[in-house]
């Protein structure tokens, strides 16, 4: 019996010694760790504690202010349209550039002959910057009836000068953009779902909406979260598009958390204030995130 | 059958009305200024090629492509290096501290750069590197590792433990396994890293034109920043500009289509 026990006992420490030899030394984590401090946790770290000053940027002077920057941010029209403005552009790229995304899949995911030509042109915008797309679509917004988006359509809509059109149509730049990626990421759940459940579908009656409804939907919730993850935080984080296309304009139409704070700071010098502004944001995008990861796990399935 | 087809042509128009805004780019930069503004959407008859020499020079594409070669390539090996180690031992540790370091570089996707963009800057000056390229590799390696090393940790942790065990049994360190047995291992993982930091830094914009701003070290999307803004008017000037200042990552885009796509999906799904 005690030899038994002994046995067993020596067997567990050898055990635990094979595992512990199986797993590398934390040293192979110190460089990555000593850099991801270094240019962002540290950085991150002292702007929260910005946040609660009134410091100018300039020189040393500063003092601590408790809530006060959030206080202002309060009572700011501007910082507080801002707010409202960042939501309903993220509400809007995440909708149509996911709905998009997914009819694009479907589409190049069956046997044409140009799926492969399609799925390249549609990927393309992603490699190119968002500056120089900026860039180009502010001339296909341009206000001229003969030329741009106008001239193909026939319409007389200053895309980007109109202060009820200019967030859509920031939006809409952005959806062109990134639909492609939406897609890419669906196609990569549509492989995964198996033929068989299809034509098993298929003997049973369903249709092609209650295949996609009953069989392909859910097996692409691990796509819908990803999807849906990445373009909300990229949605909320959006700056160089609207920097380059509106900078904010016309008034205050397409003024974002990202060009507000961008805005206290270098050209107000209100270093403080802008951090504070940057936390907000911060905790919008934590705080979003959490609840997606949360709910959507929480829905998805495996084939 | 007769549906497919139907599909296809459907399909088509899609890409050809989603091709507008690239239409607008080309056929704009082969025009000259009388063109553009009596025949804006017609095709360029004749095409001109004379903005893109004027362009080429005006927008110094030449210095800017040596900066932004340098600042990506190397950073995508610090890249490579750096989160490939750490992922290795964040996917085979099995210690609460272990896990709690994984939380922590996963913060790093979310936390939005601005956040910290302040101190970093001070932190850089004080450093004395604004405006060199150590500057930006440095910043390129800390603000992707997070997303590099989620990449690498999934992929690591569906590997089978058995092939850096049977190294080890073998007589191999760590280290050996690591970089004999477990890396090349990781090549599929390893391009898709490549490739999406390669586009997000090749591509980047504010922080290049904060920290290189004036240096005479500007990236590609600064010096067409900069040049844009300048002939802001001339149309065919400015889009002549941004075919060429889009044109090497595309090319390498079309080059690795393939891959790409594929590397970004099987990436994401992780």
């Amino acid at each position: 019996m005690t030899s038994l026990t002994m046995r067993r006992r020596s067997a567990v420490s050898r055990r635990r010694r094979r595992f512990s030899a199986a797993s590398p030394s934390w040293l192979f984590a110190a460089p990555a760790l000593v850099v991801y401090a270094l240019v962002v946790l540290y950085p991150a770290a002292a702007g929260v504690v910005y946040a609660f000053t009134d410091w100018s940027g300039i020189g040393q002077d500063m003092s601590f202010v408790g809530l006060a920057n959030f206080g202002t941010l309060l009572h700011d029209e501007q910082a507080m349209g801002s707010i409202g403005n960042t939501l309903l552009l993220t509400v809007a790229i995440v909708a149509v550039q996911n709905g998009v995304g997914l009819l694009l899949a479907l589409g190049v995911n069956a046997k044409l002959k140009s799926r492969a030509l399609l799925r390249v042109i549609f990927f393309a915008p992603v490699v190119v910057s968002p500056v120089m797309v900026a860039f180009l679509w502010k001339y296909v917004y341009n206000p001229d009836p003969s030329a741009g988006l106008n001239g193909l359509l026939g319409l007389q809509v200053d895309w980007l000068g109109d202060p009820s059109v200019a967030l859509w149509s920031i939006a809409g730049m952005v959806v062109w953009q990134y639909a492609g990626y939406s897609m890419v990421i669906f196609l990569a759940g549509l492989e995964g779902v198996p033929k068989e459940l299809h034509e098993a579908a298929m003997i049973d009656g369903a249709g092609t909406f209650q295949r996609f409804r009953y069989v392909t939907w859910p097996l692409l919730a691990p796509a819908v979260t990803i999807n849906l993850m990445l373009s909300t935080i990229g949605g909320l984080k959006l700056f160089d598009q609207i920097f380059a296309a509106t900078n904010g304009g016309p008034g205050y139409a397409t003024e974002t958390l990202s060009t507000v704070l961008y805005k206290q700071a270098f050209v107000f010098g209100k270093f403080g204030y802008s951090t504070a502004i940057a936390l907000v944001l911060a905790l919008f995008v934590a705080a979003v995130s959490l609840i997606q990861v949360y709910y959507l796990r929480n829905r998805e399935v495996t084939a | 059958m007769r549906r497919t087809f139907l599909l296809e042509i459907v399909m088509i128009a899609v890409a050809v009305a989603f091709l507008f805004p690239v239409y607008t780019l080309v056929s704009l930069s082969l025009k000259d200024p009388a063109q553009i503004s009596q025949t804006p959407l017609a095709l360029p008859n004749p095409p001109t090629l004379a903005n893109f020499g004027k362009a080429w020079t005006a927008a110094a594409l030449g210095p800017s492509l040596v900066n932004s070669t340098v600042i990506t390539v190397v950073s995508l090996l610090a890249l490579i290096a750096l989160g490939s180690f750490a992922a290795y031992f964040l996917a085979r540790v099995q210690t609460r501290l272990g896990y709690g370091l994984y939380i922590l570089f996963l913060l790093g996707i979310v936390l939005p750069f601005q956040l910290g963009m302040i101190p970093l800057y001070e932190l850089v000056t004080d450093l004395g590197l604004i405006g060199t390229h150590a500057g930006m590799i440095l910043f390129y390696t800390g603000i992707q590792l997070p997303f590099t090393v989620f990449l690498y940790t999934g992929f690591i942790r569906a590997l089978p433990r058995d092939y850096a065990s049977a190294a080890q049994i073998d007589g191999a360190s760590h280290l050996t396994a690591f970089t004999r047995v477990i890396f090349p291992l990781l090549r599929p993982i390893t391009g898709t890293v490549l490739i999406l930091n390669a586009v997000f830094i090749w591509n980047d914009f504010f922080t290049p034109l904060l920290y290189l701003g004036g240096s005479g070290f500007e990236t590609v999307p600064v010096s067409v920043f900069a040049f844009v803004g300048q002939y802001v008017s001339d149309h065919g000037l400015v889009f002549a500009g941004l075919v060429l200042g889009a044109l090497p990552i595309v090319l390498v885009f079309l080059a690795l289509q393939r891959y790409v796509i594929k590397g970004f999906a099987s990436g994401l799904k992780g």
